[in-house]
């Protein structure tokens, strides 16, 4: 008898089963890649859309009707540039955004950016609470039980969960956007005219119809997702080998992003707009004007749609700010710890949900705390942007992978283009010009 | 008295007659020559050429201020050199691995120890700080009067590692030389704490501490860490390191590697593999990894089921076994079928002239080959098994699973 390794018998089914076998491996590898690297990006795109944005594109389609589609196109270019250098930073880089700024920028700068990322986000959470509030109101339920009951089950979610469970009630909260496409399609739209409208650009002169289309790009691409959707892919471990599926990731995370707007502005624009109810100005007034024209599940559709952005909203935003600073202060970090391992991970991450929904049981203005977070996000964009496209293009962090001039090209026309906007949102939302449909 | 590199930065350099130098913007440490001591500081001067500093020149150190004991002729123009570790650029900020601690931290100061000896001070470099009082002195210093950052500090909870369980991490190969970095410390840490901190690093990084690892510790840890890790890792190896790092993987944990690889490297990493363990790693890439097939390691103990507890014993001490994993030896009948097995421990207490077949541990169980990984789930379940025994069609034995195998498998879910 001999001690070792038996290769003779396993001669027969080599030959046999090799083929099929290995087909089929090769197939659930592809399979399994593929889904392990989706999610950061469509999670932050869907995000994008959240109370603050519901509302902005409500006001959209009732004060322009479709008028405002065109922008839609371009609007997915400028997500997308900007999202894939992060994206692209992360799968080459192995780093977080707050780590690059750390390691490249220093001690301050990242102190900086830390602390005014936390107040931005801070009335960002505060926001998406309010959204919470709005929406259950439409369901009758009192904002002293729909927020604190929305507090707990978000803290719940991410301290109880890891990641890739929180990630898959993530993506399954990107598909009850689903709501907004039916309420659509019961509003009856003329979808002709909304098509046309998408492709062929049509430019009003009034100022409103400027600072609505700020408002538009403002509410769509917000600075703290770039630190979440980067921060995603590295605790995915993403690789340049997985780069192109992250990109496609970030991809068709841009496009059903702005799918669903396209979706919200044409329900609005078909119902409120056309049957003259042109001031609207809540997502809350939108769904309550909606049943009589659509029907009462269309607008209680709206507002489903509507909470579920809320909720979705407020769970990432706490965590994402979370990490950041963890990430760039040195702290342990991330859901796939355990709360003694990483105190001030859970901490950040508490506070930021309690001071959110706290600020709105303590306050009926509502209004104003979605203003304050617009101009927030609007001021603080152009920051991270210009961080973003100088690690981007040090050829010491990405190697090849740099931007090319023509993507350097498009980014920083995007970059200035966006800043722009954001500056003329930020000074309308302070100084409100007349004839403007903010409230 | 203690020194930080942050109370350092900025300071002003005089000469021997008190005359203004420059300012000290950054320090190096020559690892070649000593491990922790300031080798060199740079002097810079406004659009002069920066001037070099070495240790020996150094009278006194005091926050914010250096003293020379030569005059500004005696300096040289500083020229750079990869073989001195900078510490503003290449420590600060940066991460490390905490050896002590086992895992990967971000500097926030390094702490400065001064060294005394007739009219010259030399810094040794103690510690780094890696916790809330670096931080804050980070942040204030130069801001707020220095007192008040020492008072401010004192009452924050201290976190610092001692130089000596630092390692730097430097993803250049060429510089990790000049630097003298070795990773032998890395060595003696347990593979799986190893693969964890791997995890909390970027692929260059990763890539670097593989590359200067023995191919031993190097197979144990790619064994540890996540498989998206591993064939990011293995992918950009040199193929002829790679195949010396699979040859020393047990054969199913090569596989399992090997099957997340495109088919192109796979091939090419089996050729550059020695022929008797490529064909093994071959055989197990047929199955497909969610079957007793494809969870099953093909190195395992058998022995004929008529021999006797001495003969086995004397026969395992002339074998190279892997005996962190012996648990149970698979028994053979005549006809080189499975007929059961023995657990090691049942064959420690054995007379010597027992046989192996009166030692069988009961029920017989075995399963095929194409089953799925659920039932071996259940099987490791319910008869609180350790390894389990998988046959071929003929119920002639090819593999065993092990527990491990199996948690890992749960623990990915």
């Amino acid at each position: 008898m001999n001690w070792g390794i038996i290769t003779g018998s396993l001669e027969g089914l080599r030959t046999r089963g090799t083929s099929l076998q290995q087909r089929i491996r090769g197939l659930r590898r592809r399979m399994t890649l593929l889904l392990a690297v989706v999610g950061p990006g469509l999670i932050t795109s869907n995000v994008d859309n959240d109370a603050g944005g519901i509302t902005t594109y409500t006001q959209a389609g009732s004060h322009y009707g479709y008028t405002l589609l065109w922008s839609l196109i371009p609007m997915t270019i400028a997500l997308y540039v900007t999202e894939e250098m992060c994206a692209r930073m992360g799968a080459i880089t192995g780093k977080g955004l707050s780590d690059l700024i750390r390691e490249e920028f220093g001690f301050r700068s990242t102190f900086f950016v830390m602390v005014v990322g936390f107040f931005v986000d801070l009335a960002n959470v505060v926001a998406e609470f309010a959204g919470v509030a709005e929406a259950m109101s439409i369901f009758h339920v009192n904002k002293f039980i729909a927020v604190p009951v929305a507090a707990l089950l978000v803290w719940i979610l991410v301290l109880r969960g890891t990641y890739r469970q929180v990630e898959i009630v993530f993506l399954a909260a990107c598909g009850f956007y689903v709501t907004y496409i039916i309420s659509a399609v019961l509003a009856k739209p003329d979808w002709l005219l909304a098509a046309r409208d998408t492709v062929i650009p049509l430019i009003h002169t009034d100022s409103g119809y400027w600072i609505m289309l700020t408002g538009l790009v403002g509410t769509t691409i917000a600075p703290w997702q770039f630190f979440y959707l980067q921060a995603g892919f590295v605790e995915k471990k993403v690789g340049p080998r997985q780069y192109p599926q992250a990109r496609a990731d970030v991809l068709i995370g841009s496009i059903s992003c702005m799918v669903i707007v396209f979706f919200i502005i044409v329900c609005t624009a078909a119902t409120l707009y056309t049957h003259g109810l042109r001031d609207i100005n809540t997502a809350k007034e939108a769904a309550q004007s909606l049943a009589p024209l659509a029907g009462k599940w269309a607008a209680y559709l709206f507002a489903f749609g509507l909470l579920n952005a809320s909720v979705f909203a407020a769970s990432i935003l706490p965590l994402s700010t979370a990490h950041v600073i963890c990430e760039g202060l040195g702290f342990e970090a991330g859901v796939d710890h355990k709360f003694k391992d990483a105190p001030i991970f859970y901490w950040l991450y508490t506070v930021l949900i309690v001071v959110g929904a706290g600020v709105v049981l303590m306050t009926d203005r509502l209004w104003t705390i979605l203003i304050f977070s617009q101009v927030g996000n609007g001021i603080w964009l152009p920051v991270v942007v210009i961080f973003i496209l100088l690690l981007v293009n040090r050829r010491d962090l990405m190697g090849d992978y740099v931007n090319t001039l023509t993507f350097n090209i498009v980014a920083w026309v995007t970059a200035i283009a966006m800043i722009a906007l954001t500056l003329v949102l930020a000074y309308t939302s302070i100084f409100p010009v007349s004839g403007s449909p903010a409230p | 008295m203690d020194l930080y590199a942050t109370e350092l930065m900025g300071a002003k350099a005089y000469d021997q007659q008190g005359n203004f130098v420059g300012r000290v913007r950054e320090f190096f440490v020559e690892p070649a020559e000593a491990p922790n001591r300031i080798s060199h500081f740079l002097l810079a001067r406004g659009h002069f050429l920066p001037l070099v500093a070495k240790y020996d020149q150094v009278a006194s150190v005091e926050p914010g201020r250096i003293t020379l004991n030569v005059s500004e002729r005696d300096l040289q123009l500083y020229q750079p050199n990869e073989g001195w570790l900078a510490v503003q650029k290449d420590l600060l900020d940066q991460q490390i691995i905490d050896i002590r601690g086992r895992k990967v931290v971000r500097v926030n100061d390094v702490d400065l120890a001064q060294l005394r000896t007739n009219g010259n001070v030399e810094l040794r470099l103690t510690q780094v700080d890696v916790g809330l009082p670096g931080a804050v002195r980070r942040l204030l210093q130069g801001a707020v009067p220095p007192g008040l950052i020492r008072t401010l500090q004192s009452k924050l909870p201290p976190r610092t590692i001692r130089w000596e369980f630092v390692n730097l991490i430097e993803p250049d190969p060429l510089r990790r030389v000049k630097l003298r970095i070795t990773h032998e410390k890395l060595e003696d840490l347990h593979p799986a704490d190893l693969a964890e901190i791997m995890e909390e690093l970027s692929a260059a990084e990763r890539q670097g501490i593989i590359a200067s690892l023995d191919e031993e510790t190097a197979a144990a840890v790619l064994a540890e860490l996540d498989e998206r890790l591993t064939t990011q890792i293995v992918e950009k190896m040199d193929p002829e390191r790679a195949a010396d790092i699979l040859e020393e993987m047990a054969p199913d944990a090569a596989a399992d590697l090997l099957a997340d690889l495109p088919k192109a490297t796979s091939e090419e990493l089996l050729e550059e593999m020695p022929g008797f363990e490529a064909n093994e790693v071959r055989e197990l890439l047929a199955f497909d990894p969610a079957t007793a097939g494809g969870m099953m390691n093909t190195e395992f103990a058998f022995v004929g089921e008529a021999i006797d507890r001495e003969e086995v014993l004397a026969w395992m001490r002339g074998q190279e076994l892997n005996l962190d994993q012996l648990d149970n030896i698979v028994l053979l009948n005549g006809d080189a079928q499975f007929s059961g097995t023995v657990a090691v421990a049942r064959l420690l207490l054995a007379a010597p002239e027992q046989r192996m077949s009166e030692l069988k541990t009961e029920p017989l169980l075995s399963i095929e080959t194409g089953a799925d990984e659920e039932e071996v789930v259940e099987l490791f379940d319910k008869y609180n098994l350790r390894t389990l025994t998988v046959v071929d069609k003929d119920y002639r034995p090819i593999g065993t699973i092990t527990v491990d195998d199996v948690v890992s498998r749960l623990a990915k879910k």
